[in-house]
């Protein structure tokens, strides 16, 4: 057969993993980049090339740190396991993973996204009488929402992707870390180029569905 | 007249008042000035410190040092350490393009304020009835357009509404007719005193426009780099 795929688990993994990388991903991303987009301080020059570093250093730099990070020997993998908890070697892992690669993308989208709204509309609201966190939900994260969407979008589709680092912290377990990435590698290593295919197709057409309804969502406003 | 009455009329005469300094790139800006329920134009070439003075009055800038009073609540004073955020000080201000909220309808954009008031305690009756607004503005059948979808004259109109609807106790204008063809700028500028007659609260008016200064103001005050100069526009009228 041309296509097929006995085992379904790298599919629904990745999903987990990118959806649950992206959330964290926004959760961190928005706020820090609202806050930085419009303050200047010592060493801000530092903290957000530190913010953007992931997104140009090579995943096995990356997969080594957190091995460094979370290994059972790492600085945050020893106070974990006294509490009991491992993170190396499972879909958490994965997780950290795509999302230490994937934040950059969502922190540049909207730290563009946040500067380009046009600072009158918040002192505008300011003089009607608004408080700044409404400022914050209901002009300046309306006005900034295409660029943010950008950002989801992209930070999804390297969380998707994320080969390297995981491969180093998450391994390549079969039904319990596997990733479509690693499940597309390791079936072409093993010459199964029907897996191989089956995948490269599910992750292309989804990942095109995906950017393409999105970008025509954004598009349909009606101001 | 009784003693009460003339008292009342002292109290609405002196409703601004305002004292600042403030540190400027070029220049250091030194102003003083009492306004009542008049139209005051301050009139000067770009950079000489016009916008700043609105900024300081709304709470958007703070000024180095000085007092400003609001119908004798103090919304500032360097001395006292008193600087009351832009959102309490209850000054409506018309931007110079207007920043109407490109993702609200008109009817949105005038209720935006409302939302604000009715948040807090205590001011709900100290509103306009929005909808009544706009028709007296000749705004009613707009209300569901977007700003993108207004003519300018029309966006003037829509942003003095949205200002105005809170009840606000001093009005700021930042070169209100720039943006507007000298039809629209000659009407509007006679809705705008119409407006004034009919609301009873100062407005401060910035213009480096002479015509607009000598039609609309009843004091003008003419300012270079940051400091007021004798005035040479006359009054026309």
């Amino acid at each position: 057969m041309f296509f097929q795929l006995a085992d379904w688990y790298p599919v629904f993994l990745s999903l987990r993993v990118a959806i649950i990388a992206v959330f964290i991903v926004t959760c961190l991303g928005l706020p820090l980049s609202r806050l930085l987009a419009r303050r200047e301080f010592y060493g801000k020059d530092f903290v957000e090339a530190a913010l953007t570093l992931p997104l140009v250093l090579p995943p096995s730099v990356i997969g080594y740190g957190l091995l460094m990070l979370i290994g059972k020997n790492g600085f945050l993998g020893r106070f974990l396991s006294e509490l009991g908890i491992s993170l190396i070697f499972t879909w958490w892992a994965a997780v950290l993973a795509s999302t230490v690669v994937a934040f950059p993308l969502m922190y540049q989208s909207a730290k563009a996204a946040f500067k380009s709204v046009d600072e009158n509309y918040e002192k505008a609201a300011r003089t009607l009488g608004a408080g700044e966190w409404r400022i914050f939900f209901t002009v300046t994260l309306p006005l900034a929402w295409p660029g943010i969407i950008a950002g989801l979008v992209l930070s999804f589709a390297r969380a998707l992707g994320e080969f390297g680092a995981t491969l180093m912290v998450a391994g390549n377990i079969p039904g319990q870390t596997q990733t479509i990435p690693l499940a597309i590698y390791f079936a072409v290593d093993a010459g199964d180029n029907a897996t191989a295919r089956t995948l490269v197709a599910i992750i292309t057409i989804f990942s095109f569905v995906v950017i393409f309804w999105v970008n025509r969502w954004a598009k349909r406003r009606n101001y | 007249m009784g003693q009460e009455a003339q008292l009342l009329i002292f109290a609405v005469m002196n409703m601004l008042e305002l004292r600042l300094t403030k540190k400027l790139w070029h220049f250091t800006m030194e102003l003083e000035l009492k306004l009542g329920n008049q139209i005051l134009v301050l009139w000067g070439h770009s950079g000489a410190g016009k916008t700043t003075v609105l900024h300081c009055l709304a709470g958007l800038r703070k000024p180095s040092s000085g007092q400003i009073t609001l119908n004798r609540r103090v919304l500032y004073s360097s001395n006292e350490r008193i600087n009351i955020p832009t959102r309490s000080r209850n000054v409506g201000y018309l931007f110079q393009d207007y920043a109407l909220f490109p993702h609200m309808t008109v009817h949105q954009n005038v209720m935006y304020g409302l939302k604000n008031k009715r948040n807090k305690k205590n001011e709900t009756n100290d509103v306009t009835d929005p909808l009544e607004m706009l028709n007296s503005f000749g705004l009613g059948h707009l209300v569901d357009r977007y700003p993108a979808q207004l003519s300018g004259g029309e966006k003037q109109r829509v942003a003095l509404a949205r200002a105005l609807v809170v009840q606000p106790e001093l009005l700021l204008l930042d070169e209100p007719f720039s943006a507007l063809d000298k039809e629209n700028k000659i009407m509007l500028r006679e809705e705008l005193k119409k407006l004034h007659r009919q609301w009873q609260i100062p407005f401060v008016v910035v213009s480096h426009d002479e015509e607009d200064a000598s039609i609309l103001g009843d004091v003008i005050l003419t300012l270079e780099k940051g400091q007021p100069v004798a005035n040479h526009i006359s009054l026309l009228y």
